[in-house]
């Protein structure tokens, strides 16, 4: 199993809610894991009922059998300062840097070094050891950016080869990438079961895989309940209009007779059904196009309820279940 | 479900706009649609703000995965159906929908998009920002310089990467297509963003960086040592640039230095260009919609974007909201159809109690006065499909499955009007268009189209059926 597992997907895919269920399956039976953001959106903070995370590794949530996750939303402005103060102590001349520009000259405009702050702070955490020499995090969960741009966020050392070709970042980008394209790593992509999603992810698998970055695993998330099968959809094409209104007077809801309240239901009942049985062939188009991707595949139920804490911990239960964690 | 959740449902499901609560199912007005349960406080008249010869730019933002660019695309073709020369740029649309169009070779230049009908045109580009990026630079700067600076690793990185190119380039396009004054109408969509308000600090922040202080001191440091006074600066500057040089490189530094130095000598500063743009955006001529789905996170998001758009002066017309659901039979609660769903499910009391036929037959409890449908019909129907029976039963597994169908259709509806109200009520201002759910994605112009007359109607998302 992979230390570092990156989450992304599709914009609206929902990949940092299914960030957040891994992380808290991960730290299930007394592990310890740390769920990380990168884009500044805290989505985590939402998705935990909790107060915007500052920059700093802090417990919010216990996982079932007593585990821990740690959340930390990383400002590229202030790990860079971190940074700095680490390798050159610059303390207050730091914030003179800070003034002028320079810190976020070199975090914003000047390509990829935002990234392998980023990545770098994700990349540390990971290999962080206790005195003991034991691993600090069982595993690190990273909400990543958009499929579209996950490659290059990840591929940090091709970013930043062609800028900085030597000094501190350069190394840095260098360790990074030895954590990235190792089997330490995993990039799972998150994805619907709707047409742009699933080509979006198969292109974003062929750009990773282009990029040798470890592909992992395959999520759809959202997937709605089957209410109707097989059958039931090849009879609401073939049913009988008036034995179906027979059949829900005979359930309590009114005169089958026409323009009874029963028989009123029948034309939009069926029309639902029709949509149903639309939306559910194009769903399994879907599905078989994933399927020829040959990654695993797992599929998380849609919550009838809507996102909340609850849920969160459903969806961790179900990656459980699923041996995804 | 929560007792709360049930009455919530039971009491939106059963009682739209707050009529008929007594009613129930039994009503004797009929099932009538739900879509209008889900009309706002003022709905947004798209036809009048398309038709209005002073609207020249419409922009489409909003959270991604909501339908931005399918909205801004049917806006288009409805624009130019109706008698516009129209423009959309889109930033990244759906493979297919770029090919029906006749957008996907990425010349980066507007094509006319063949089969809109009526006295319009459409054209339509996809937004490539490298090209965008290369194109500013040819436009102003002498053909060796602009070779210059299109070979620098620095500007490489920052034409192809940096987030907030692709909004900066979105912008400029649109400045640029505004300039050339050839349509009435420019639709754009928005760059699918980590934030949806992306777009509006993009240029800026890029604007203010290449034209700022750092980049002057990077570029400059002479002409500053020179004057008296500035030693505290001087003695700053030196140690900053060492600390830079030593962080990044110092071949990075310098080739910073060499395309800031190249881009400051062409053309007038990005910051010029970056202002220019942003009072575009808030000419009168401008009209942003808002693009959402009736979930949680993408109507937070639009309320943010409100209020963003109003803080900067930016002219909000209203929301279009995506995805909306409805039900033909509104009036039948989830609650109610479980219910009847349960009763199908057990079909052993009724067996046993040899009453089916006498259940079937019962008279509409409401007073019907149609004479009953034919029975005999439905048992020659049957006669090769096993015993009526068995026919029976299959019936009612589908009548089942039917009513768990629309019991999940009234839950999501009940949410979504929950996630709407919590709008609304923070936002009664805003003109609200629905655009109902469908089945699959638009491929097509009929596909866009059939979306432009429900944006310009607000259709309602399924008509009652109609009794035969």
């Amino acid at each position: 199993m992979s230390r570092l597992q990156v989450v992304s997907g599709k914009g609206g895919t929902g990949k940092t809610t299914v960030a957040a269920a891994l992380a808290l399956a991960l730290a299930t039976e007394g592990k310890r894991t740390l769920l990380v953001e990168v884009e500044g959106r805290q989505g985590i903070a939402q998705l935990f009922e909790t107060e915007a995370l500052p920059y700093e590794e802090r417990k919010i949530a216990v996982a079932p059998g007593g585990g821990e996750v740690y959340a930390l939303a990383i400002d590229p402005e202030l790990a860079l300062l971190d940074y700095l103060q680490m390798f050159y102590k610059l303390g207050g001349a730091g914030r003179a840097l800070k003034k002028l520009g320079a810190i976020d000259f070199a975090t914003t405009i000047a390509p990829g070094i935002r990234d392998v702050l980023l990545t770098g702070k994700a990349c540390e955490a990971v290999r962080r050891k206790d005195r003991g020499g034991r691993f600090v995090y069982d595993y690190v969960v990273m909400d990543a950016p958009p499929t579209g741009r996950v490659t290059r966020f990840l591929n940090v050392n091709d970013e930043v080869a062609g800028l900085a070709k030597i000094g501190p970042i350069h190394n840095q980008a260098q360790a990074v990438m030895r954590v990235l394209k190792s089997p330490e790593t995993a990039v799972h992509l998150v994805t619907l079961l709707e047409e742009m999603p699933v080509q979006e992810t198969a292109d974003g698998i062929a750009e990773l895989r282009a990029a040798r970055l470890p592909v992992g695993r395959v999520i759809v998330n959202m997937v709605r309940p089957e209410v109707l099968d097989a059958s039931d959809l090849e009879l609401v094409r073939a049913v009988d209009r008036s034995a179906l209104a027979r059949s829900l007077s005979a359930a309590g809801l009114g005169g089958a007779r026409r323009g009874g309240n029963a028989e009123k239901l029948v034309d939009p009942l069926l029309a639902q059904a029709a949509e149903y049985a639309e939306r559910h062939a194009l769903e399994q188009e879907q599905r078989a196009q994933l399927g020829e991707l040959g990654l695993p595949l797992h599929e998380l139920p849609l919550l009838a309820e809507g996102m909340d804490l609850a849920g969160l911990y459903e969806l961790a239960a179900e990656l459980r279940t699923q041996e995804v964690s | 479900m929560t007792a709360e959740d049930q009455g919530e449902a039971e009491g939106r499901g059963t009682a739209p706009g707050g009529r008929g609560g007594a009613d129930g199912p039994g009503g004797a007005e009929g099932w009538e649609t739900a879509a209008r349960r889900l009309v706002s406080s003022r709905v947004l008249d798209v036809d009048a703000l398309l038709d209005d010869p002073k609207t020249r730019i419409v922009v489409c933002c909003g959270s991604g995965g909501v339908g931005k660019t399918t909205t801004a695309a049917a806006l288009g073709l409805r624009a130019a159906e109706r008698g516009r020369k129209v423009v959309v740029l889109t930033i990244d649309p759906a493979r297919r929908l770029a090919q029906s169009m006749g957008i996907d070779s990425l010349d980066n230049v507007p094509r006319r998009v063949k089969g809109s009908e009526g006295e319009g045109e459409l054209h339509a580009m996809m937004l490539d920002m490298k090209r965008t990026f290369d194109e500013v630079v040819e436009a102003h700067a002498d053909p060796e310089r602009a070779a210059a600076i299109l070979a620098n690793p620095f500007y490489q990185s920052l034409s192809a990467g940096f987030a907030g190119t692709q909004e900066y380039m979105a912008m400029e396009k649109l400045g640029q297509l505004r300039a050339r004054d050839e349509w009435d109408l420019i639709v754009v969509d928005t760059p699918p963003s980590r934030s949806a308000l992306d777009f509006l600090d993009a240029p800026k922040r890029l604007g203010s960086f290449l034209d700022g202080r750092l980049i002057r001191l990077l570029t400059a440091p002479a002409k500053l040592g020179g004057r008296a006074g500035m030693a505290f600066l001087n003695v700053g500057m030196s140690m900053m640039t060492g600390t830079l040089g030593k962080l990044l490189g110092g071949q990075l530094l310098k080739d910073v230095q060499t395309f800031v130095a190249a881009m400051d000598t062409t053309f007038g500063g990005f910051r010029t260009r970056a202002d220019a743009t942003y009072k575009l955006l808030q000419a009168p001529g401008t009209a942003f919609l808002v693009v959402a789905a009736p979930e949680r996170d993408a109507l937070r998001e639009a309320a943010y974007f409100v209020e963003r758009l109003a803080a900067e002066d930016m002219p909000l017309v209203g929301l279009v909201l995506n995805r909306v659901h409805g039900s033909g039979a509104a009036r039948l609660s989830a609650e109610r159809a479980l219910d009847a769903a349960e009763n199908l499910a057990e079909p052993g009391i009724v067996d046993q109690a040899d009453g089916k036929a006498g259940l079937r037959n019962s008279p509409d409890a409401y007073g019907s006065s149609q004479p009953p449908a034919s029975e005999a019909a439905t048992g020659t129907d049957a006669s090769d499909e096993g015993s009526p029976a068995d026919e029976d039963r299959s019936v009612d597994r589908l009548a089942a499955g039917l009513l768990r169908l629309h019991a999940e259709r009234m839950h999501l509806l009940a949410r979504e009007q929950r996630t709407r109200d919590r709008f609304t009520a923070r936002h009664p201002e805003v003109a609200v268009v629905d655009v109902p759910a469908l089945p699959g994605d638009v491929h097509d112009l009929t596909g866009l189209r059939d979306i432009g007359d429900r944006l310009a109607t607000g259709a309602p998302t399924e008509r009652p059926a109609e009794p035969s």
